[in-house]
């Protein structure tokens, strides 16, 4: 089984602070991170690699610095890494996005595609589905489970408002999933190790199969007419216990944060 | 000369501060309060590699060096004093002496287990007689055939109860004072091997240390370590090792007390404004981090010249005096500025107070340091 994954370099949203000037992010100093749903993918990914013995292909575009990202999912496990970088792809919207990286997978083998459901950088949710759409895929969206049936078939669980649903599909296909579905795995010290010895492949425009037209800023129907931030949420702490207990450690913590 | 930590350091220390946060913090009060080891930690640790930093591939380790392994110990102790030093007696005193002075035979039948985290190590050196003084053993392996008979105790040792395989100095030949010493591999299923009384500690409560009894053990002649009599000469080069851990892990303690009380002093109001907009706290925080620094640079330098092959004992003990030095005064200090809620067990603070105290006494005293470094000005 061969599966690639394709991931976004993001801003760790919670560590992004705002310009109180001109009420634009501080991107200086915010550290870049794996998309966390794009991570549930690549867990999903090891996972079949440890069942199934899968051959797993990381993929993502952007500028050289989304090598860390592809160092990191390499020292998680996977077996190949793919950097899509070129002036021509700068300035893509979704569907630009979306069609670079159709036009790579165009030239790889796979039985699954794996993305993340959204970042949490553009919060849109559309690329997975447009890339599906553009190479003529079938596409389930929101994967909570997926079982690996006789002959390149999958038993599929989707997420839904009400429940969920239970499909079965044939390879091959895209699936988009949420992180918490997959807990990623953290990397491990000897894939941290090696990850810096091992090949990035750099594909630029030459290698993939695309039209021009629709690449970058020419091929982005999206123009953005303001950009502001929402509201910032801490980390948060999660706690398991009883409800009894956890009133009197609420309370606690409102007291120790003197809020009440 | 380049400060800069290399990408694979910066990788690993996103990785290793992630899992700390994640799975160390949330555990370590626990831990202290119901001195209880925590072994699910261990199992994750091992997981991931954190039970192999420095042991070499070949023998299922994860490959890295010193500074990798130094920065793990540094960021688990940040979180918690007793999972730092879980590591950090298990790979400095137990798989590095092994790999160190073990035959092949050795290392390939000790190593994968102990790289992998499914074995923990420990060291037994200290008797109850024979402390900094440690020619004063009296643990003795008589010769018999095909081996030794080890017979004596050891004390305050660290996994004790936890570990699977044990490097233990004993006497072989009385009359030769320290160059009688010899250093043996033991099985934790050895016969008449027992573990003694669990020691209760101020801090590090929940690190299992424990005394260990051997009574009759036949320790087969193939686990002796190096040769006959290298004991002493093995304990001091392994201890070298150790202090790095040591240092590694007061640096953590010292360094998670300042980031909490930067926290702190930012929220805690007095007098109409939080305690960081007063002078004396100020300053209080300019000096510990200066003093974190410092002992963050002797650390690092120390692991780094290890990783080299240039000799770094005494590089080792002033990493170690210092770190723990500061760690004592860093999180004394932090208490302070936490006023009574810092001695009070809601905050990490007063646990990371009694965490750092034994980083001035195990794996040699701040004063057997000061022997180490001075010995080496006046040689």
């Amino acid at each position: 089984m061969k599966i690639i994954v394709c991931i976004k370099q993001v801003p760790d949203t919670t560590e992004i602070k705002i310009n109180p000037v001109t009420g634009t992010l501080i991107r200086e100093g915010v550290p870049s991170i794996i998309n966390p749903d794009d991570k549930g993918g690549l867990e999903l990914a090891l996972r079949l690699k440890e069942s199934h013995n899968a051959h797993v292909t990381v993929l993502t575009m952007g500028p050289t610095q989304a090598d860390a990202v592809l160092r990191e999912a390499l020292a998680m496990g996977v077996d190949r890494a793919i950097l899509l970088t070129d002036k021509k792809f700068a300035g893509a919207d979704t569907l630009a996005t979306s069609n670079a990286l159709a036009g790579a997978l165009r030239n790889l083998d796979y039985d699954l595609i794996i993305t993340g459901r959204q970042a949490i950088d553009g919060d849109t949710a559309q690329v997975g589905p447009q890339v599906a759409e553009l190479l003529d895929l079938p596409q389930v969206s929101y994967l909570e489970n997926l079982e690996v049936k006789e002959n390149n078939l999958f038993l599929l669980k989707k997420q839904t408002e009400e429940g969920y649903q239970l499909l079965e599909a044939d390879a091959p296909l895209l699936v988009t999933v949420l992180a918490s579905s997959f807990k990623p795995r953290y990397m491990n010290v000897k894939g941290i190790v090696e990850a810096y010895s091992k090949e990035v492949e750099i594909w630029g425009f030459d290698k993939i199969t695309v039209d021009e037209e629709n690449l970058g800023l020419k091929g982005s129907p999206t123009k953005v007419d303001k950009a502001f931030a929402k509201g910032i949420k801490g980390a948060g702490e999660i706690y398991e216990m009883d409800p009894e207990e956890a009133v009197g450690m609420i309370m606690r913590k409102l007291k120790e944060k003197y809020i009440i | 000369m380049d400060f800069n930590i290399s990408k694979t350091q910066t990788l690993f220390r996103q990785m290793i501060r992630e899992f700390a946060e994640k799975e160390v913090k949330p555990l370590a009060a626990e831990v202290d309060e119901q001195e209880r080891f925590p072994i699910e930690t261990v199992e994750k640790m091992a997981k991931i590699g954190l039970m192999g930093i420095p042991i070499p591939v070949k023998y299922g380790g994860a490959g890295g060096d010193n500074l990798l392994y130094a920065m793990a110990v540094e960021e688990l102790s940040r979180a918690c004093g007793t999972t730092g030093v879980i590591v950090s007696a298990h790979t400095s005193l137990c798989a590095a002496p092994i790999l160190e002075f073990g035959s092949e035979e050795q290392k390939q039948k000790y190593l994968p287990g102990l790289a992998s985290g499914q074995v923990i190590g420990a060291f037994g050196l200290t008797e109850p007689n024979a402390g900094t003084d440690a020619s004063a053993q009296q643990t003795t392996a008589i010769p018999t055939e095909g081996g030794y008979i080890l017979n004596g105790s050891k004390i305050f040792i660290t996994n004790a109860e936890y570990a699977g395989v044990y490097i233990i100095m004993a006497m072989t030949d009385k009359s030769k004072g320290t160059k009688g010493i010899s250093a043996f591999i033991v099985e934790k299923e050895t016969k008449g091997f027992s573990i003694g009384k669990k020691e209760k500690k101020m801090g590090i409560r929940g690190s299992a240390t424990c005394e260990l009894i051997f009574e009759n053990c036949f320790i087969p002649a193939q686990q002796l370590l190096g040769k006959i009599g290298d004991g002493f000469s093995i304990a001091m080069k392994t201890l070298d090792g150790g202090r790095i851990g040591i240092a590694a892990q007061a640096l953590g303690l010292a360094q998670g007390a300042l980031s909490e009380t930067v926290k702190y002093v930012k929220e805690r109001k007095q007098f109409g404004k939080p305690l960081s907009a007063f002078q004396n706290t100020q300053f209080q925080l300019a000096d510990m981090e200066t003093k974190v620094q410092a002992a963050r640079m002797l650390v690092y330098n120390a692991a780094w010249k290890k990783s080299q092959g240039i000799p770094y004992s005494a590089d080792a003990a002033m990493a170690k005096l210092y770190s723990a030095e500061v760690a004592m005064e860093v999180t004394t200090k932090a208490v302070q500025l936490h006023g009574g809620y810092g001695y009070t067990r809601e905050y990490p603070i007063e646990r990371m107070m009694r965490d750092a105290k034994i980083t001035e006494i195990y794996e040699g005293t701040s004063e057997v340091q000061r022997m180490v470094i001075s010995a080496m000005l006046l040689k």
